[in-house]
């Protein structure tokens, strides 16, 4: 499915379980912007599929609710190539096998993307219910513009086939 | 030693949020807790009001592994209200895409979250660096499993192509086909996990079970209308309630379900390889043989044999399926809304999920039930860690406390799905 030249954006979460929704949301806007050239793709997080749907994309960025003791609000942006991702890092990653095993996994397998960018912001809230908490919606328009920056230089790199 | 907590805030490798707390005074356990802190959900609160045909694709949301599981209980749940059977082609597809479920969910357990406890690695991300192509084929079979679910459920998470009565669009011959060199492959590497995990140590622990499963006349049960048990109850799904209760539990947010007048029992791979096991492929039970894994298998530690034997049936049906199938004319039978109340149940990979609606005369949904495996098994796993630690009561803290993170991982507990309760009481 990957498709040479385009950029892959994962939304990671789950939009009943309020800051957790943060990705799916993120996605959902990026793919109403329509930036030429990227593909939206949503995900619970399940480790083992990202690794997979990743597969065939030089150019993969995620999106995810973070859990990492930084300030309400924070907004992160992790280049993944060089970092690796602390445990309990992601809230998904509480789970079995998640996006932080995905990557770290990928790092193993060889099978990372050759860039590969995280974004969020930190959680505060983590129960079942839909919508965000203001701490988190506050910060959406900074993240937003981390990311599109990031498309616009990714988009300008590509050359032409 | 003889006074000691041992205590794991968090546990590892299992789907959702819980944690393991047991108390030891003067030699003996006092005090054992499952504690589940993931926050309760609250779909059968959510269902009320709903349409009978929102219920599959509401249900399956609940698990982002076990989908097909949430949608296959929900969907007979109303086709047993309505007075419908599914049959032929149409059935055949639910266990297809079933098939896909047990594939993706019994190797993501096997390799990645309980592989590691046997082969002496903290994670399959260290696994994955001293057995690359180990987990490489373990990657690519799990693949397998989601293609089918992909093809048959319109779309990997939360499938979308299952309904009450059959489903939106059926397969056609074609693009059944074209699944199948990668099943043989599948397959082939089913009996190699078998081969390696019947090698794995397994500690001591042999427990006589109560085991509970679906039963069908001819079939190791994915679907079915009756439940058996060790003891020789065999009932109709509706008459569940009458035979078991759900019972809430002060340090978790799930339930606790036993037998009456039995208590605790036993769901999943064990209970159903123990209850079912002549109804295995000639394939499955040759491989069960070579490896001399004959029920009853009372060890819950080799319960990841089992899984690895399931996934076997699971690759060999999934062709069987496959060599048999004809594109049905309709890809669904009609619905007659009617009031009354259905009774669905299927085996999730992890064990018996059932379902109960009541329905008005418009099919909306005005009360449900769901009872989901880890919810079963809760009482088991908390008596297996009873067991284990009275027998172990000596082994050295670390050691110990990893040991009962494993008895845990056993029963590839799912705490998102069991968490359906709505108190939360922190001692």
């Amino acid at each position: 499915m990957g498709i040479e030249g385009s950029i892959l954006l994962i939304g990671v979460g789950n939009e009943f379980r309020t800051d957790d929704g943060l990705g799916i949301l993120t996605a959902r806007e990026i793919r109403r912007r329509g930036y030429p050239g990227v593909r939206v793709m949503e995900a619970n997080g399940e480790g083992t599929s990202l690794l997979e749907s990743w597969k065939g994309y030089d150019r993969v960025l995620i999106v995810d609710a973070i859990c990492s003791g930084a300030a309400r609000g924070t907004v992160h942006r992790i280049d993944l190539r060089t970092k690796s991702l602390p445990r309990g890092f992601l809230h998904s990653s509480t789970h079995g096998f998640g996006v932080a095993e995905a990557v770290e996994m990928g790092r193993q397998l060889d099978r990372l993307p050759d860039v590969l960018l995280l974004y969020g912001i930190e959680g505060c809230q983590f129960d079942t219910g839909a919508g965000l908490t203001d701490e988190v919606v506050r910060n959406i328009p900074q993240l937003l513009s981390l990311i599109e920056a990031d498309i616009s230089s990714l988009v300008a790199t590509v050359t032409p086939s | 030693m003889k006074n000691r907590v041992i205590k794991v805030d968090t546990l590892a490798r299992v789907e959702g949020e819980g944690g393991i707390f047991i108390k030891i005074a003067d030699g003996k356990i006092t005090d054992t807790k499952l504690r589940i802190y993931e926050p309760p959900r609250f779909f059968e609160a959510f269902m009320r009001g709903r349409s009978y045909a929102e219920a599959p694709d509401i249900t399956a949301r609940i698990c982002g592994i076990c989908p097909i599981a949430y949608q296959m209980s929900s969907v007979h749940a109303m086709e047993d209200a309505f007075g419908m059977t599914v049959d032929g082609q149409l059935r055949e597809l639910r266990r297809l895409i079933y098939c896909g479920e047990w594939i993706e969910s019994h190797v993501l357990h096997v390799y990645m979250l309980h592989a590691p406890d046997f082969l002496g690695y903290e994670d399959a991300l260290l696994l994955a660096k001293d057995k690359p192509d180990l987990v490489k084929d373990a990657l690519r079979m799990k693949k397998i499993g989601n293609e089918i679910v992909t093809l048959l459920g319109g779309r990997e998470i939360h499938p979308i192509n299952v309904k009450v009565g059959g489903f939106y669009k059926v397969p056609g011959k074609t693009d059944l086909q074209a699944m199948v060199e990668n099943l043989k492959w599948g397959r082939d590497k089913a009996i190699e996990t078998v081969k390696l995990t019947s090698t794995f140590e397994f500690p001591d622990l042999e427990v006589p079970y109560e085991y509970v499963s679906l039963n069908h006349p001819s079939e190791y049960p994915m679907l079915g209308d009756r439940f058996i048990t060790s003891h020789g109850l065999d009932i109709a799904v509706r008459e569940y309630e009458f035979h078991f209760e759900e019972r809430h539990i002060g340090h978790s947010n799930a339930l606790h379900s036993v037998l009456k007048g039995l208590g605790a029992y036993h769901v999943g791979p064990l209970a159903r390889y123990n209850l079912n096991f002549d109804k295995l492929t000639p394939l499955a039970k040759e491989v069960a043989q070579d490896v001399k894994m004959l029920p009853v298998v009372n060890n819950p530690f080799k319960s990841i044999v089992v899984r690895s034997i399931e996934t076997v049936y699971a690759f060999d049906l999934a062709l069987q399926i496959i060599a048999e199938y004809e594109e049905p004319p309709e890809p669904s039978i009609p619905v007659t809304p009617v009031p009354g109340i259905g009774f669905g149940a299927s085996e999730a990979p992890r064990g018996t999920l059932y379902h109960r609606y009541r329905l008005d005369d418009e099919g909306l949904i005005t009360d449900a039930k769901i009872v989901p495996p880890t919810a079963q098994n809760l009482p088991t796993i908390e008596a297996d860690l009873r067991k284990f630690v009275t027998a172990n009561i000596d082994m050295e803290r670390e050691q110990l406390t990893w040991k009962v993170e494993q008895v845990v991982r056993n029963y590839d507990p799912c705490i998102s799905c069991a968490t359906h309760f709505v108190r939360i009481e922190w001692e």
